[in-house]
């Protein structure tokens, strides 16, 4: 089996007396997408917090790559090859789609703390940018302005970001929230298609798209992983039927 | 040829007429006098609008860096120091460490609270100015001697300092758009709009901003320099906060989003508030209103005025 690319360890974290985050370890494999879901209140987001580095835990730890993670920023996360896709649409609006790719390519490419050049006539970020922009699709909508895409379109393009900053781990955070079924099959094609270069963090409620492109789920409720496994364990499990019962109705 | 636009046009028009003023008739001292501190006044509002409109960083303290610059001038100078080898560094370096120490500080504050911090140093430095009874206390400080060009009173000849003060502008106005275009704007551009979506592709927005910080205050020190020898006097007021609030008048009034605007915005302030008082004594009841009647109803300033009569 292949060694695990990012690795949780027991994190845990509190607010006031309510856990949170409940001695939840997972990891992701290289090449793998690796999904969690959960009913809503179960503790996702402030988990994806914590692996991010916007969100310190109160216990456990990060690896990701061999490296102790657990301490980084947001930033340096970033640096180490792990990029992420926000819940909420999180692109700039003001600055060209085109731009707002070659900011994340600018990151990877040598210091930033350069003030003679314009950035906009740099050729290899541009040329990096148009590559990862072609990737999603988005080739033909570069010249625009990014708060002028559909909704979709900027989903797509938080993945572009994503894949500027050359990640080695993709931590998407909900990629399907609000795009339209036409969307959404366009979306769930692009993602099979990285998911042979990058693992892939998914957090996703879209249940079709997590049974479709997932190699393994975990499931998590009240802030605990009450199951791992692969899509069939998952289906069958008794467990994961009961947290999702009354919520909504388990897929399959 | 990509099409010139009309702030920047406009700007370039401005800077031409300022430019030929001694030969179209403007060469009168009390023109030049004027247009000096327009000039001035428009380069230490470059400087803010690259900070806040850039880098979106609200100074309300920027008048103290410019103010530091000042009193460097005349601390130097009640010690007869007052060639320019001396008095460029030490004010370069006094602007520099005075927005390096409060921008450490403040830049780690955001929104209101940033306003409020700058604002507090700013008059930190004001009663700090007010209590320097060797250069003047309260009632400011009057130079012996402007500055001097390596042993030469170049200064004092009001055609040399009207072209001194215009050749800063441009230098301002040409180094801020250099630097917003560049590698480190599109950082600072970025966190401005949307500082989580920038730290996510892997900047930590700090550095960033607090370089921003001390370069537009050493350029608001430097103007402070020509301030100085513009007026032959230094004041504790030229820190306060009201000279402030009238940059970030200017800014606004220009337009927040372009840097042309803080041109255009300190233009037309020093043109009014030289022209007001030549019609009442209570010119301010004109000039205040005036301008809260232009932030009311000119959104994006004058460059949002103009560029919506034009579409």
């Amino acid at each position: 089996m292949a060694e695990a690319l990012l690795s949780v360890q027991g994190l845990c974290k509190h607010y006031g007396g309510l856990a949170v985050t409940n001695d939840v370890s997972l990891d992701v494999k290289p090449g793998e997408i690796h999904a969690l879901i959960g009913p809503n209140g179960a503790g996702k987001t402030t988990l994806i917090h914590q692996i991010t580095g916007t969100v310190a835990p109160d216990a456990g730890s990060v690896v990701f790559a061999d490296k102790d993670i657990t301490r980084f920023s947001l930033p340096r996360r970033v640096h180490a090859g792990l990029a992420r896709s926000f819940q909420i649409t999180s692109i700039i609006a003001g600055f060209s789609v085109l731009e707002n790719v070659a900011l994340a390519a600018q990151a990877k490419s040598g210091s930033s703390f350069r003030f003679f050049r314009a950035a906009h006539g740099e050729a290899a970020l541009n040329e990096a940018a148009r590559e990862a922009l072609a990737e999603v699709g988005l080739a033909d909508r570069a010249a625009i302005i990014a708060g002028a895409l559909s909704h979709g379109e900027k989903r797509a393009l938080e993945i572009a970001i994503a894949l500027a900053t050359q990640p080695r781990l993709l931590l998407l955070d909900e990629p399907l929230a609000g795009a339209g079924p036409e969307e959404t099959e366009r979306l769930i094609t692009l993602l099979r298609r990285l998911k042979s270069r990058y693992a892939i963090l998914l957090v996703e409620h879209d249940m079709q798209a997590v049974f479709a492109l997932a190699d393994r789920i975990s499931v998590l409720a009240e802030g605990r992983i009450i199951a791992t496994g692969s899509t069939t364990e998952i289906r069958a499990s008794a467990e994961v039927r009961a947290a999702y019962l009354g919520e909504e109705e388990m897929p399959c | 040829m990509p099409r010139l636009r009309l702030d920047v046009a406009l700007t370039l028009l401005v800077l031409a007429v300022l430019a030929l003023a001694p030969f179209i008739g403007l060469g009168a001292n009390h023109y030049l006098t004027m247009f000096a501190r327009m000039m001035i006044l428009a380069a230490a509002a470059v400087s803010l609008s690259f900070l806040v409109g850039g880098a979106g960083l609200a100074s309300l303290g920027h008048a103290a860096a410019m103010g530091v610059g000042a009193y460097a001038v005349a601390i130097l100078d009640a010690h007869r120091l007052t060639d320019i080898t001396i008095v460029l560094p030490v004010a370069l370096a006094a602007a520099a460490l005075f927005s390096l120490l409060t921008g450490a500080i403040a830049i780690r504050t955001e929104g209101v609270n940033f306003i409020m911090i700058t604002l507090a140093f700013g008059q930190m430095a004001f009663f700090t100015a007010s209590s320097l009874a060797a250069y003047g206390g309260d009632d400011g400080y009057t130079l012996y001697d402007r500055t001097e060009i390596f042993g030469s009173r170049l200064m004092e000849n009001r055609i040399f300092f009207h072209y001194l003060c215009l050749g800063f502008l441009i230098f301002c106005w040409g180094l801020c758009a250099m630097l917003l275009a560049s590698r480190f704007g599109r950082v600072l551009r970025a966190a401005r709009e949307n500082p989580l979506r920038t730290q996510a592709v892997g900047f930590a927005p700090y550095p960033f901003r607090l370089l921003a910080y001390v370069t537009a205050g050493t350029l608001a020190g430097l103007a402070g320099v020509l301030f100085a020898n513009a007026t032959e006097f230094v004041a504790p007021a030229y820190m306060g906060w009201q000279r402030s609030g009238e940059l970030i008048f200017m800014v606004i009034l220009g337009g927040l989003g372009r840097l042309s605007g803080a041109i255009l915005g300190a233009v037309v302030f020093v043109l009014l508030e030289t022209w007001l008082p030549s019609l009442t004594a209570h010119w301010k009841m004109i000039f205040g209103p005036l301008l809260i009647l232009a932030v009311l109803f000119m959104r994006g300033g004058l460059i949002g005025f103009l560029g919506a009569r034009r579409g």
